[in-house]
């Protein structure tokens, strides 16, 4: 039986503006489980970067419950929030920030250097992420050497090196061409499938979307829809 | 903290030109402290030896009623010393000193002195009595007299040149003779310098009918010995006589400390800014460190770590050239742009710096904490910053 991810129960976030508050996620009941290659899709203000945002314990509930690895975000101090980040989310953004200082092989060790893994552990496992990515001949670049395909696959080995159980991919696609955005997106779900990570992204990206297996549709704040792709072809 | 210290020095480094030119400023900064502050240890150091081997010897003996600042109270200010002291004075291992006023009259001008006789076989000053022994000066019946170059100078006299001398003796009455500058001397000490003519004690003890009386007496040795006087004479210590150098050369110090305080907000200010403006440009890779796992607090650290790894590196630097420059001019001395004697303390024109363990370290500990602060503050805001804002680069 897969073991449940994430776990949304009347999630409410509201923002403060002016003298009043807007609604950006409006009772949002949600539940993936583990393995899932998902995608919260919808028109920009809809929700799903918010959303994102609360399960990648970047933010939090302004009511509701929103369980991440059966650790509610909202009762989280920042310290155990920081911890969750670490060992278990794996994140992916539109604008890839790499560090723009470090090498290749140094943004994606980034991440086994918090975990304080050890120098062999290190290489070992940056070696492997590379390859996942097909960037070991890139490694001692830096991110300003790199194409824009280039430096998401380097977000996705630094998001993956530490094989997390949830990938939070934000736009990932945003910034590419076509032929780089087919790439990364074969190079995640190969990662999903192989490892059995769970995916989910905030997309409104037509590529993605063809590449997910459950799509959650949001609008204002809402979930309008949640659905298999066969489902839709179906409707 | 390792790994803290690791990505501050990977960031600081990466940054390239920018981080030289800050570490430049705060080496500069560093040097600049040291040296300015070196000057001003030095000279004081210089003031006093200087002092001491021109003027006060290792503590005086002064008549009851002298007093150095008015000259009212010359007049009454001598005694005679035991006969033991004398004939240890006519040894030269004491300085004796009597002081009158005068008039000279260089080439028709009205000049006030003061007179001073100091016994010629005298060894504990630097003053070169010997040039005045009546031996040495027996071909002219003027009397022979000294005096420093700032004096002369002032007075337009040269050696050899001729001068008539007004004074009253003990009982009031005016006298006048011829004297002869037989040597100008250059000395650092404006006391013995300005407005001072010397000359044999003996000497001028005959002019004022004062047969074996001083004012006052230098010691060649920390010593206060009361048998050697008696009531009519008061022991001055050598931290008494040198408190008034020490109060101005710390006055002028505290001048100094304005403008290395200038130079060192100068260089916080550089690292201010860059840590300020990293609020700004490194708002996205601050996002990226939370979301990799930082906290809000170890990011505040982060920054400050970068700040303090600042000061080690501007400290690397210092040394580098720092260490050679302030080397040099411990060995080879600074020259004042002005005249020291303008500043109406002791001092030659050329300061040896004085270096010391505790002014280096304090200076790198004020440089360290002011730079670490400087990072802390900005690195407080930017963990205020709302990581999913920053993320996209946004400030919220």
């Amino acid at each position: 039986m897969p073991e449940t991810i994430i776990q949304v129960d009347n999630l409410i976030k509201k923002f403060p503006v002016g003298k009043g508050f807007f609604t950006a996620l409006d009772t949002i009941s949600l539940r993936i489980e583990s393995g899932e290659f998902a995608g919260l899709i919808g028109p920009s203000g809809s929700g799903k970067t918010t959303l994102l945002n609360i399960l990648g314990s970047l933010d939090s509930p302004s009511s509701g419950e929103a369980l991440v690895l059966n650790k509610s975000i909202g009762k989280l101090g920042a310290k155990e929030a920081a911890d969750l980040r670490k060992e278990a989310i794996g994140f992916i953004f539109q604008t890839y920030n790499l560090l723009p200082v470090h090498t290749v092989y140094e943004n994606v060790e980034f991440p086994l250097l918090l975990l304080k893994r050890t120098k062999k552990e290190r290489n070992l496992q940056v070696e492997e992420a590379l390859e996942w990515v097909g960037l070991q001949s890139k490694r001692d670049s830096r991110p300003s050497e790199l194409s824009g395909g280039e430096s998401q696959r380097v977000a996705i080995a630094r998001a993956m090196v530490k094989r997390p159980k949830l990938v939070l991919a934000d736009e990932p696609t945003a910034n590419l061409d076509a032929k780089n955005s087919f790439h990364v997106l074969d190079t995640m779900k190969e990662l999903n499938e192989r490892l059995g990570v769970t995916f989910l992204f905030a997309t409104h990206d037509d590529k993605v979307i063809q590449y997910l297996r459950r799509i959650i549709e949001l609008n204002d704040g809402q979930i309008a829809r949640d659905y298999t792709p066969e489902k839709r072809q179906q409707s | 903290m390792k790994l803290a210290i690791y990505i501050a020095f990977k960031n600081l480094l990466g940054a390239g030109l920018r981080t030289w030119i800050n570490v430049l400023v705060l080496s500069f900064s560093f040097v600049a402290i040291i040296w300015i502050k070196g000057i001003m240890l030095g000279w004081d150091h210089q003031a006093k030896s200087q002092l001491i081997e021109w003027e006060i010897g290792h503590g005086q003996y002064w008549h009851t009623n002298y007093d150095p600042n008015d000259s009212f109270t010359w007049d009454d200010s001598h005694a005679s010393p035991s006969d033991t002291l004398l004939n240890a004075i006519k040894e030269g291992r004491y300085a004796a000193i009597l002081v009158a006023q005068g008039v000279i009259y260089p080439e028709g001008r009205m000049v006030p002195v003061c007179l001073k006789g100091i016994n010629t076989t005298q060894q504990v000053l630097k003053i070169p009595t010997s040039f005045l022994s009546q031996e040495e000066n027996s071909k002219s019946s003027a009397i022979p007299v000294m005096m420093g170059a700032y004096m002369a100078n002032s007075c337009q006299l040269k050696e050899g040149d001729q001068f008539l001398v007004r004074w009253r003796d003990k009982d009031g009455v005016f006298d006048a003779r011829e004297m002869e500058l037989v040597k100008v001397f250059a000395t650092p000490v404006p006391t013995v310098d300005a407005g001072q003519i010397w000359l044999d004690c003996s000497t001028l003890q005959n002019m004022m009918g004062l047969n074996n009386e001083i004012t006052l007496l230098s010691l060649p040795s920390n010593e206060s010995n009361e048998l050697l006087f008696s009531n009519e004479f008061q022991f001055k210590s050598k931290e008494f006589l040198l408190s008034d150098i020490e109060k101005m050369v710390q006055m002028k110090s505290k001048g100094q400390s304005v403008f290395y305080l200038v130079l060192l907000v100068l260089a916080m200010l550089a690292i201010f800014d860059t840590q300020v403006l990293s609020v700004f440009k490194r708002r996205r890779e601050i996002g990226t460190y939370i979301a990799l796992g930082y906290t809000r607090s170890e990011v505040v650290r982060l920054f400050t770590i970068e700040g303090g790894v600042y000061a080690l590196l501007a400290s690397a630097l210092a040394l580098l050239y720092g260490y050679p420059f302030l080397l040099w001019q411990y060995r080879n001395g600074f020259k004042m742009p002005v005249d020291v004697a303008e500043f109406g303390i002791a001092g030659s024109n050329h300061i040896y710096p004085l270096f010391s363990l505790a002014l280096i370290l304090g200076t790198f500990l004020l440089i360290a904490f002011t730079t670490l602060l400087v990072s802390y503050l900005p690195a407080r805001k930017i963990a205020a910053l709302n990581p999913a804002e920053t993320l996209k680069g946004r400030l919220s």
